[in-house]
């Protein structure tokens, strides 16, 4: 809602030396958001005066047609003679009314204004357009044209009331009131305890039954139809400029009189109004839901198929106009003729969520809509009719019917109770009962009784319908800011989770490890899947699809973290940051397809345990993943030495780091999963319950999905699912016991096939090894066919052998060693070379 | 060489004589000095310390002295060898002195050489940060609670007071997810933290402290100062007698924890469908702490000279949203605020571009490293 300083005084007689900036605090602090305040007219000088046009010259031989007229200024420029002006414009004539700017002059922006030579004459000043003043948009895209009546040498800046402030409100969904001159004045009259002149205190005739026939079919979707007749109108009457200059302020562009006259009581009362042309009119007015296959042309030139929930207002003919939204075509005022001559006035209040509802499905917001939806005083409604149809009267000559239609669906009065200390309660704050009844009785609000307050919401306040608004009605009229500061006692908390110690955990044990967090977004589309190479059955192929992705070809959610996290990693390769290692932990999203689609549960009292269970069977499942991805050097070359690329095993390392912090070892197996290399695949298994359950995937990826995806070659990834981690987890860690007797360290390089796992030979070297064995590390791999035949492998590994109540003795430790070798011959066929 | 004197007849020894034994010392002292390294001088005391050094020799003559003449030479011989053995450790340390200060020197590096082998990894700043703000309630006793991102409509909406019709339930800002064969799934991207309130609240026998940090989603294209994809932190507590006062002490104790003891928050007064009283919060700016309002001279990048931050929205929990949520508003009273992770990172670190936190670049996420 834009709000102009000088109409605002209108309704308060505020202190004259009160700014817009002084008003804007003031409102703000009661609480409606006063975004700008706007200095219209700033840097303003005259002189600036009615002038009219005596002569035109046409100039030619420029690009476009100039003209070069003389214009009587009256005595403003001193001299009574002509004055000598060029103008680009041409929507005048010779004899019309125009506005003058003389040197000496300065326009907004400052632009001073001298005589200069233009296009081979001196023009002495300069005929000014809407634009040129800062007056906004008036629809003529040319010079402004005054109406006759004024006279030349009349200082225009005080005529064009250039000179003003504007407020600019952002009003909150629950101060609809606050759409018109009347709500904003209302809440600045409070503001500074100043009276209110309310401008909806006019004096209306009582209905009768002679005015335009209306039926409303629809009681609660229209619980009030006033229609008013004004005949007589003169269609070449136009609007005053006073009625122009507001509707601008307010950001309205004038469009003709009877039209602006409905905009500006709108403006005024906050009612929207509407003007049939009578002679356009067939029969009664009528208000109804819309029947199946109507249509309706809207004043946008926009038909529109109607739904059986929107309202209608109808004629004979069908509809002729979207109830609270938008009038239709068919019965427009005719403002490109002029012919309209007789007009019937709609004072209407329709129900809000109708009109939200069809302003909604029909993507159609309009200043009506915007304002019953927020809610429009009923009250009003026949007040604006009347203003209405007083102003067309004065305006345009015509002549008010004695007509009053009036279809009032009877309501009650809302009424809240509410003890007289609870806005104290809410607020922390005492303020008595005296200061309560105060506040709600300035909002315009009857307030009754002592402890227990009965209070009767003012026509306007559909939004106060509990104790808690009134409380913060109190509130905010007291001041938000003299709430004081005081701190709860919350009962001792238990700190973080161990799951959520766990998710910190992880995040900081990876980063420590190197790898940088990204945080990708979760959207995704068949074409990443089938770039990561999945099968048709995979179950990362079953989605959670968006109706209304952001974009189509990424409609659904993620069921992996990997396609989000790899276009990080391509997005930074492509930046020129070449050796990455990159993690993400996140929700994926896996529906299982038992989803059940839930009712609609109460809000009036808590769902049953069972309804609740229904809201969360809706849901799909939505474990927690972490991934990393790797690429290029994860050591840099440098002065020290050699680097090393990232590879496959940095991949499995990055899983077992993350399993470590749930106290969970990883059992590595090669498998075949996408999107990973077939032969650089690990498959990560830990214990649940007993049970060895897959836990994710690590290796290098597929060099096609390298490809298909633009990564950089050898790209590596891991992902594992947190939560099968957390149910594997060990609990507390038992310290291990710290044997002080000597180690005996014994050596063993075995020989196998190649395709034997490391793994399984070190299961059977521990196994062999005994109780005696305090660790074995693979510490060479070693491949030659001439030394060991084909396809075979070298295995060394260094046991270290402990006991911890004496001192091993060398035939101790070769027995265990011993042992060991022997057990992982039998298992692994290993033997030992020679 | 000769043996030694067992005879003991009473012959002069020319070696044991005085001046003989000055000479010997003299001649090892001069040695020693003149020794250059360590080397040297090992040469020097194998000459003149050695059991073939005159010096040893004249003691091993001692012996063939006669018995009053002992006494004397032997004094003569042990002072003579105890002052060479003194040079000879003097000279020794001396030297070695001299080695270990030229080895430091050799063995000196450039320890300016620059080291990025393993280069560092880090947290994203919006995690850090989240936590962060979480970890100042968890200090005063709050749990932190979580939900699920794809989450009910009713939780997201029904429950927080948010009617049917409500513009926010609109394609226009939620995502909707697809219930097969175009039915309605129920089930929407959450566009804020505000279902695991209710969940707490439904979860939990009051009093509720909790802070709810999380990924929400909303339908606003990526671009310098919207994400669809953002971070939010809410906190609810339900208590007996909580008061707009409690909710304010509490913010002022945030901003103070966050940004120094001398911040202060303001509320204003606005509406949300969930509080009520509604209020947006701002904090003092922390940069220019209000100095830069109405003063051009000393204009604030941070605040725009405004002297205050908007933070978010906040309120008394609507009593409907608890009688929805199983509490009773007659008993319990409670108060919520949120905002967002990527706009407190925005003015608190002065990040310009909100696609910076969205894209996973790790020149902008490492240095912020392991916490923020």
């Amino acid at each position: 809602m834009r709000v102009p300083l000088s109409w605002l005084r209108e309704y308060v007689d505020l202190p004259a030396t009160e700014t817009g900036r002084d008003v804007q605090a003031k409102l703000i602090s009661a609480g409606l958001e006063v975004e700008t305040v706007e200095q219209h007219g700033d840097g303003l000088k005259g002189p600036l005066v009615v002038g009219q046009v005596l002569t035109v010259e046409e100039l030619e031989g420029f690009k476009k047609l100039i003209r070069f007229c003389t214009v009587d200024v009256g005595q403003a420029n001193g001299t009574g003679e002509p004055q000598e002006i060029v103008c680009g414009a041409r929507n005048f004539s010779v004899g019309d009314k125009v506005v003058v700017v003389l040197p000496g002059a300065e326009l907004p922006g400052g632009f001073a204004i001298s005589a200069r030579k233009t296009y081979g004459k001196v023009s002495h000043g300069m005929i000014c357009s809407s634009d040129e003043l800062g007056m906004g948009e008036d629809g003529t895209h040319g010079i402004i044209v005054l109406p006759p009546e004024h006279e030349v040498g009349t200082d225009a800046i005080e005529l064009l009331q250039l000179v003003d402030e504007v407020l600019d409100i952002a009003v909150t969904p629950d101060r609809g009131y606050c759409l018109s001159m009347r709500g904003v004045a209302r809440e600045t009259a409070i503001a500074y305890g100043l009276p209110l002149r309310d401008p909806a205190l006019l004096d209306v005739p009582a209905p009768n039954a002679f005015g335009h026939p209306v039926k409303v079919a629809d009681p609660f979707g229209c619980d009030r139809f006033t229609a008013r007749t004004v005949t007589g109108l003169d269609p070449e009457a136009r609007s005053p400029i006073w009625l122009t200059r507001r509707l601008q302020k307010a950001g309205m562009r004038p469009i003709s009189l009877a039209v602006d006259v409905t905009n500006y009581v709108m403006l005024e009362l906050g009612q929207p109004l509407h003007a049939y042309d009578r002679s356009r009119v067939q029969g009664a007015i009528g208000v109804r839901r819309a029947e199946q296959g109507e249509r309706l042309t809207t004043l946008d030139g926009v038909t529109r198929e109607l739904s059986t929930d929107d309202l209608v207002i109808t004629d004979d003919r069908g509809p002729i106009g979207l109830a609270g939204v938008m009038g239709g075509a068919n019965s427009e005022i005719d403002d490109t003729e002029g012919t309209t001559t007789e007009v019937v006035v709609e004072a209407a209040h329709f129900d809000s969520v109708s009109v939200a509802r069809t302003a909604r499905r029909h993507k159609l917001s309009s200043e009506a809509s915007r304002r019953f939806e927020r809610g429009v005083d009923p009250e009003a409604a026949s007040a604006a009719a009347q203003r209405t149809v007083d102003l067309l009267v004065l305006l345009a000559g015509g002549t008010a019917e004695a007509g009053v239609t009036e279809i009032i669906a009877p309501s009650a009065p809302h009424t809240i109770t509410v003890p007289a200390d609870h806005p104290d309660k809410v607020a922390g704050v005492t303020y008595g009962r005296e200061t309560v009844v105060r506040r709600l009785q300035q909002i315009g609000c009857d307030v009754y009784g002592q402890d227990e307050l009965l209070v009767t919401v003012p026509s306007w306040r559909p939004d106060l319908t509990d104790p808690n608004d009134l409380a913060e009605e109190v509130i905010r009229l007291e001041g938000y800011e003299n709430l004081p500061s005081t701190l709860p006692r919350p009962l001792p908390g238990h700190g973080l989770t161990e799951r959520q110690r766990l998710h910190r955990r992880v995040g900081r044990a990876l980063a420590g490890a190197g790898y940088v967090e990204a945080l990708t977004y979760p959207f995704l589309g068949e074409a990443a899947l089938d770039q990561l190479g999945l099968d048709a059955g995979d179950p990362r192929r079953t989605l959670v699809t968006l109706v209304n992705p952001l974009s189509d070809e990424e409609p659904a959610l993620r069921t992996t973290l990997l396609p989000g996290l790899l276009g990080a990693l391509r997005r930074n390769d492509g930046r020129g940051s070449h050796d990455l290692a990159l993690f993400e932990t996140g929700l994926v999203f896996r529906p299982t397809g038992e989803e059940r689609i839930p009712e609609r549960l109460p809000v009036d009292r808590r769902p049953s345990k069972a309804d609740l269970a229904a809201l969360d069977a809706a849901l799909p499942r939505q474990p927690r993943h972490a991934a990393v991805v790797l690429a290029g050097a994860r050591e840099q070359a440098g002065w020290w030495g050699k680097g090393r690329p990232s590879d496959w095993a940095d991949a499995i390392q990055a899983a077992r780091t993350v399993a470590g912090e749930y106290g969970v070892e990883l059992t590595v197996r090669a498998e075949q999963h996408a999107p990973w290399h077939p032969g650089r695949c690990a498959a990560l298994y830990a214990l649940v319950d007993g049970t060895e359950t897959l836990v994710g995937h690590a290796g290098e990826l597929h060099p096609r999905v390298v490809k298909a995806m633009h990564l950089p070659e050898r790209t590596c990834a891991a992902e594992v699912e947190l939560d099968v981690l957390e149910r594997a987890g060990q609990g507390m860690l038992a310290a291990p016991r710290i044997a002080t007797f000597p180690v005996a360290t014994q050596d063993v390089a075995l020989v196998v096939d190649r395709a034997v796992p490391a793994a399984d030979v070190e299961a059977a070297l521990r196994e062999g090894a005994g109780e005696l064995l305090e660790s074995v590390r693979l510490f060479d791999v070693y491949e030659n066919a001439e030394q060991l035949g084909e396809g075979r492998k070298s295995l060394a590994y260094a046991l270290r052998f402990r006991a911890e109540d004496r001192t091993l003795t060398v035939d101790e430790a070769s027995a265990a060693r011993d042992a060991a070798v022997a057990l992982a011959g039998s298992r692994t066929g290993a033997v030992l070379r020679g | 060489m000769s043996a030694p004197n067992k005879s003991y007849d009473p012959v002069e020894v020319e070696a044991l004589k005085p001046e003989q034994i000055e000479r010997m010392r003299d001649e090892a002292l001069a040695a020693f000095a003149a020794a250059d390294s360590l080397d040297a001088l090992h040469e020097a005391k194998v000459a003149h310390t050695g059991p073939a050094s005159p010096l040893a020799l004249a003691n091993r003559e001692i012996g063939a002295l006669p018995p009053h003449a002992k006494a004397d030479a032997g004094k003569r011989v042990g002072m003579a060898r105890g002052a060479v053995n003194k040079a000879l450790a003097g000279r020794q340390a001396e030297l070695e002195a001299e080695r270990d200060a030229r080895v430091l020197v050799e063995e000196a590096v450039d320890v300016t050489l620059p080291y990025d082998r393993v280069p560092a990894g880090a947290r994203h700043p919006l995690t850090t940060m989240m936590e962060r703000v979480a970890d100042v309630f968890v200090s005063m006793g709050y749990e932190i609670a979580e939900g699920p991102e794809a989450e009910a409509e009713w939780f997201n909406f029904d429950a927080l007071n948010i009617a049917p019709n409500h513009p926010a339930r609109t394609m226009q800002d939620t995502f909707f997810v697809e219930g097969g064969k175009g039915e309605d799934s129920g089930v929407v991207l959450r566009t804020h933290t505000s279902p695991v309130q209710a969940r707490s609240m439904l979860d939990r026998e009051p009093p509720v402290y909790v802070v709810c940090p999380g990924r929400v989603y909303r339908t606003d294209e990526l671009d310098a100062t919207h994400t669809p994809v953002f971070h939010q932190i809410e906190l609810l507590a339900i208590d007996e007698g909580l008061t707009m006062a409690d909710l304010k002490g509490t913010l002022d104790h945030m901003v103070q924890s966050l940004f120094g003891a001398e911040m202060k928050t303001r509320l204003r007064p606005n509406y949300f469908p969930f509080t009520e009283p509604s209020a947006e919060m701002d904090m003092l700016c922390y940069v220019c702490k209000g100095a830069s309002v109405g003063n051009p001279d000393r204009p604030c990048r941070t605040c725009s000279s405004e002297g205050w931050i908007e933070l978010g929205g906040c309120g008394m929990v609507n009593p409907r949203v608890l009688t929805a949520c199983g509490v009773d508003p007659e008993k319990y009273s409670g108060f919520a605020f949120g905002f967002g992770i990527e706009r407190m990172l925005m003015f608190r670190h002065n990040v310009e571009d909100m696609r910076d936190m969205v894209e996973g670049d790790v020149r902008f996420t490492r240095p912020f490293g392991m916490e923020i």
